[in-house]
């Protein structure tokens, strides 16, 4: 019992020390690389328009767009809003669309051979290009941005879930037939499950694309009126040559694309940290 | 102690056939019959169609030949394979729920059971731990535990312990001829290894390759329970040496 205590005991050799201080480092320096980036580009722009004498009308400088941000929050917050209302609805149409249809593609090959090419063909035939006829043919311009949206982002959840369904283990499904499962316990305690880290990756894709797709099709539109979105803004502003509220507003659609990402990550994370490789925690 | 075939077979194949796609046959005139609460060991080469003879009693393939007959009421099988096969999503105590959970048991109906197969494995501590969490070898325990969680009449192992460690397979093996001996259930083990089958079986198909059939068949008199004590008796030796000159002939006759 005494023996082997000072070899417990000892003082972690350089070894041990080493590797606790790249631990540290990476966690540390995650956050604070990335936040010395922003802070010397900043200061970099800063300088410049101030050094230049660069008028506010071709280059704000920072602390403008900062305080544009705040003048202009009354008419930017229900822009935002609007923009993160049909950004969400998107992706949640997104995810209900994508998975249904990977289901009902592993479920029935018929439906699959009948309706996946047009899956393709709507995921590779540009949004900008369908936008026009679908602001045409909709009637209501919330329903238009949507379906606008929806296009761009569903494919990715349909692909990766489709994948997903299918990647249970061999071994799994034969076992699920000697016990003489039926269907719906196939899918719902083998299939599904199996899939759900595919389909995480494929949501954290959609988000960003919904995003993107709910803005493009903005442009597209083109109409102002009250229940008008960020990419409006944008566009009325480049039209007045207001450009701080250009850069405040491209901020805001930045930050809500950032924050999208970091809750479909932190959701995924939440979901697999149990028992997927991606998210577990390896114990060294 | 043993029934032997001949009164009621639990199963009877004769002259199975199997072939894929238009590839030469994997399984020719493959015969073979089992009693009630026997332990068959399967032995041969790597490919010489051991696992398809498996899957083909366990009906996730089909014969191209022949017929399978199983004794009235069919009885109730479960698998065991070569890997653990777990659902890594699972706790231990919810993976081995799977064969109950498919028959309509709520997991709080099945508990019971549950630990008490998880008992016999010798892992009721790790009921909440999830697969990722075990050793290689608890894993396979699991996986066992799963197999005889519904009492099943007839068990197929597919070469469950070929990954493990010599040290770890002997435990194993032991364990396997304890839980047998408690659960009464037959077996069909498919192995490569001359002295597992010999430790484990009372009977040894041997196999020969292109096309798969039962070479020869032994019969392993020694009685149960086994032990550690039983790999050092002269006739465990004798059995070795002449299964391994059955299975160096199979193998000869092949090539
Ligand atoms: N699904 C399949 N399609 C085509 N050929 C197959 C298939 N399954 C098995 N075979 C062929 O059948 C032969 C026997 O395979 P099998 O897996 O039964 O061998 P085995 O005796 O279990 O070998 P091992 O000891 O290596 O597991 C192999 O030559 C293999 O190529
Ligand atoms: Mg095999």
């Amino acid at each position: 019992m005494t023996d082997p205590a000072p070899l417990v005991l000892a003082p972690p050799d350089a070894e041990e020390r080493r590797r606790r201080r790249a631990g540290r480092f990476e966690r540390i320096g995650r956050w604070a690389f990335p936040l010395a980036v922003v802070l010397l580009l900043l200061a970099a722009w800063d300088r410049i328009v101030v050094w230049n004498d660069i008028p506010p009308y071709v280059l704000p400088s920072p602390r403008l767009v900062i305080g544009t941000l705040a003048t202009d929050w009354p008419v930017l917050l229900p822009a935002l809003l609007v923009t993160l209302q049909i950004t969400l609805l998107a992706l949640l149409a997104a995810v209900l669309g994508g998975v249904g249809l990977a289901v009902l593609f592993t479920q029935s090959r018929l439906a699959e051979m009948s309706f996946y090419p047009y899956a393709v063909i709507l995921q590779v035939t540009p949004l900008v290009a369908i936008a026009p006829l679908i602001f045409i043919y909709v009637g209501s311009k919330l329903a238009a941005l949507l379906l606008c949206a929806w296009i761009v982002a569903f494919f990715p959840v349909l692909s990766n879930t489709t994948l997903g369904l299918r990647s249970a283990d061999h071994n799994l499904q034969d076992l699920f037939r000697i016990y003489g499962a039926t269907r719906w316990q196939r899918l719902r305690y083998l299939q599904a499950p199996a899939a759900l880290p595919y389909f995480l990756g494929g949501l954290r894709i959609a988000g960003g694309l919904s995003l993107i797709g709910a803005v493009v099709a903005e442009y597209v539109a083109g109409t102002g009126g009250t229940g008008s979105g960020l990419a409006f803004r944008i566009l009325e502003a480049s039209y007045r040559l207001n450009i701080p509220r250009m850069f405040a507003a491209l901020l805001l659609i930045a930050l809500t694309g950032v924050a999208i990402y970091g809750a479909l990550n932190l959701l995924s994370y939440m979901l697999l940290r149990k028992w997927h490789e991606s998210a577990v925690r390896r114990e060294r | 102690m043993v029934e032997s075939g001949a009164a009621q077979p639990l199963l009877d194949m004769q002259g199975i056939g199997k072939t894929f796609g238009r590839g030469p046959a994997t399984l020719q005139g493959l015969s073979l019959s089992l009693g009630r609460g026997e332990f068959l060991s399967l032995l041969g080469p790597s490919g010489c169609g051991k696992t398809t003879a498996l899957r083909l009693i366990a009906g996730l393939i089909a014969p191209t030949e022949g017929r399978i007959r199983w004794a009235e009421p069919k009885p109730r099988l479960s698998f065991v394979f070569q890997s653990p096969t777990l659902m890594p999503w699972a706790t231990v105590e919810r993976n081995v729920w799977l064969p109950l959970r498919l028959a309509g048991r709520s997991l709080a109906a099945a508990r019971g059971e549950i630990a008490a197969a998880l008992r016999l494995v010798g892992l009721e501590a790790a009921a909440r731990a999830y697969p990722r969490e075990l050793s290689d070898g608890m894993k396979m325990r699991v996986s066992i535990a799963r197999a005889i969680l519904t009492r099943p009449d007839l068990i197929l192992m597919d070469e469950p312990f070929a990954a493990l460690d010599e040290i770890t397979r002997f435990r194993l093996n032991e364990d396997l001829l304890a839980i047998r001996a408690a659960t009464g259930c037959t077996v069909i083990f498919v192995t490569h290894s001359v002295f597992e089958s010999v430790f484990l079986s009372n009977r040894i198909c041997v196999m020969a390759a292109r096309p798969g059939r039962v070479a020869a068949e032994i019969p392993v008199p020694a009685p149960y329970p086994r032990g550690d004590a039983f790999r050092g008796a002269p006739d465990y030796a004798a059995l070795c040496q002449r299964v391994s000159g059955t299975l160096r002939q199979a193998m000869g006759e092949a090539a």
